[in-house]
């Protein structure tokens, strides 16, 4: 079994990298289509800017490379700007297209003075379900409200409310922090990142994969 | 609500973490991946590995210390000190780093702060202010490891350092730093109060008390933490069960 993690020169992708491999699972870094397409799965990893990792993407041709991976049904992890990705478009800065494997668009959270609330948004924060199980997903026997790490200042919003896979709040506002369509996943929070529960989604992860 | 995060510091030079006091004096407390593991293993939410004279001396030398400790952690992990051009950002992230501390540089030239975060994304930068209180009751802004003053003022530069781009303000008093007195409140407070982007702040936590004081009486996003866990005084899972249960504030468990 092949898991890629997609290097495409945008932020950290060694951390994503050590979590898969304390899974006791090696991935590859590749930015090659050809190893992208056979992958049995598939990390989109990205920090930063929105346009700047579209731009990267396009740089690499590697838009309709995913386009095409997704096709086949073999799993797919969007991870934090990787989830936003996947959306059809972002506001961040004017607006760009996205990869649009997912209907929606990427926005601002909608953050007012009043409720002290900061952006970005730099926190531990749990997630929880509204309309789909977790069983057999990247959540599988993860503990409702588990705790999560999230950085960002942008959020999907969805326009199928069965794609959203958990929920999040930070403060008065309520947030897609993860979503499934198929066999396609993103979560808005950094899995490597948060400790153990992470790992263990990470686990999943490799065993939806095989 | 938001949960407040619990970060350790760790301070490092020659391969060790140390400890001072007033960022000055240093003893040797241990091996810094040993250190980190721990602290990983008790719960911590973040953990940051500064190099305590690679300012001093115009050198960057953690990135064999953060390889090794991304490893085997796996909560975010900020990296500071002697961090002079996009190079040296660019060789901590490929260590392993997830954010990254600028101090000395952003002083010497604010528009590294912009560039940095334009290539990396505000997310990627804490910029760090060290602190020291004058006669005046103003803060004014050190560099160098708290070595050089610099003649600017705490507040205004903390502002200019969101408009540059900065995702984060880590802001250490000098102070109180090592002293275990407990933080300086009335300068979180004040930087709090001009400023939008979240805050982390370093410097005088001796007990659990101190940091339940700050979270409490100003509006910070994180604490750094060193003495209390370096010595032993407190373990995170107790310094957390106390923080939640009694003081009513918010963490992660």
């Amino acid at each position: 079994m092949k898991i890629v993690i997609i290097d495409y020169g945008i932020g950290n992708v060694r951390s994503i990298f050590n979590a898969f491999s304390n899974q006791g699972f090696d991935p590859i870094l590749s930015n090659d289509s050809e190893i992208i397409l056979k992958a049995d799965g598939l990390v989109l990893p990205g920090v930063g800017a929105f346009s700047h990792a579209m731009k990267n993407l396009k740089k690499y041709g590697l838009i309709d490379v995913i386009k095409d991976y997704s096709k086949t049904g073999k799993p797919l992890l969007g991870i934090c700007l990787g989830m936003q990705l996947l959306l059809d478009g972002s506001e961040e800065f004017g607006y760009t297209d996205g990869i649009g494997l997912v209907k929606g668009e990427v926005v601002k959270l909608p953050i007012d003075k009043s409720h002290k609330a900061k952006l970005p948004h730099i926190s531990w924060a749990n997630i929880y379900t509204k309309a789909i199980g977790w069983e057999n997903t990247i959540l599988n026997d993860i503990h409702l409200n588990s705790e999560m790490y999230f950085i960002h200042s942008f959020a999907a919003n969805l326009e199928n409310e069965n794609e959203i896979l958990s929920l999040t709040e930070y403060f008065d506002i309520t947030f897609c922090s993860s979503l499934k369509k198929g066999n396609i996943y993103g979560c808005q929070f950094h899995p490597e990142k948060s400790s153990k529960v992470g790992l263990k989604i990470i686990n999943n992860f490799i065993k939806i994969c095989k | 609500m938001k949960k407040t995060r619990i970060i350790s510091r760790l301070d490092i030079k020659n391969n060790s973490v140390i400890k001072g006091i007033h960022l000055e004096g240093l003893r040797k407390i241990g091996d810094p991946n040993e250190l980190a593991i721990k602290y990983y293993n008790q719960g911590i939410d973040e953990i940051i590995l500064m190099d305590a004279v690679a300012a001093y001396y115009d050198r960057n030398s953690l990135s064999e210390i953060v390889k090794k400790t991304c490893c085997n952690v796996f909560v975010p992990i900020t990296v500071g000190g002697g961090i002079r051009k996009i190079d040296d950002i660019q060789i901590a992230l490929n260590a392993g780093a997830d954010k990254i501390a600028i101090n000395t540089q952003a002083v010497r030239e604010p528009e590294f702060i912009k560039q940095a975060t334009k290539v990396f994304g505000s997310q990627c930068i804490v910029a760090s202010i060290d602190a020291k209180k004058k006669i005046d009751n103003t803060w004014e802004v050190y560099i160098d490891n708290g070595r050089e003053p610099t003649g600017k003022d705490v507040i205004e530069w903390a502002k200019q350092l969101e408009l540059l781009g900065a995702g984060e303000i880590m802001l250490t008093s000098i102070d109180r730093e090592g002293t275990k007195k407990g933080f300086d409140i009335e300068l979180n407070k004040m930087v709090c109060e001009s400023i939008t982007i979240p805050i982390i702040s370093c410097g005088g936590a001796g007990k659990n008390k101190d940091v339940s004081e700050l979270i409490l009486n100003t509006d910070i996003d994180a604490v750094a933490i060193a003495s209390i866990l370096h010595y032993n005084i407190e373990d995170i899972p107790r310094l957390k069960e106390c923080l939640n249960d009694h003081e009513k504030i918010n963490v992660r468990l």
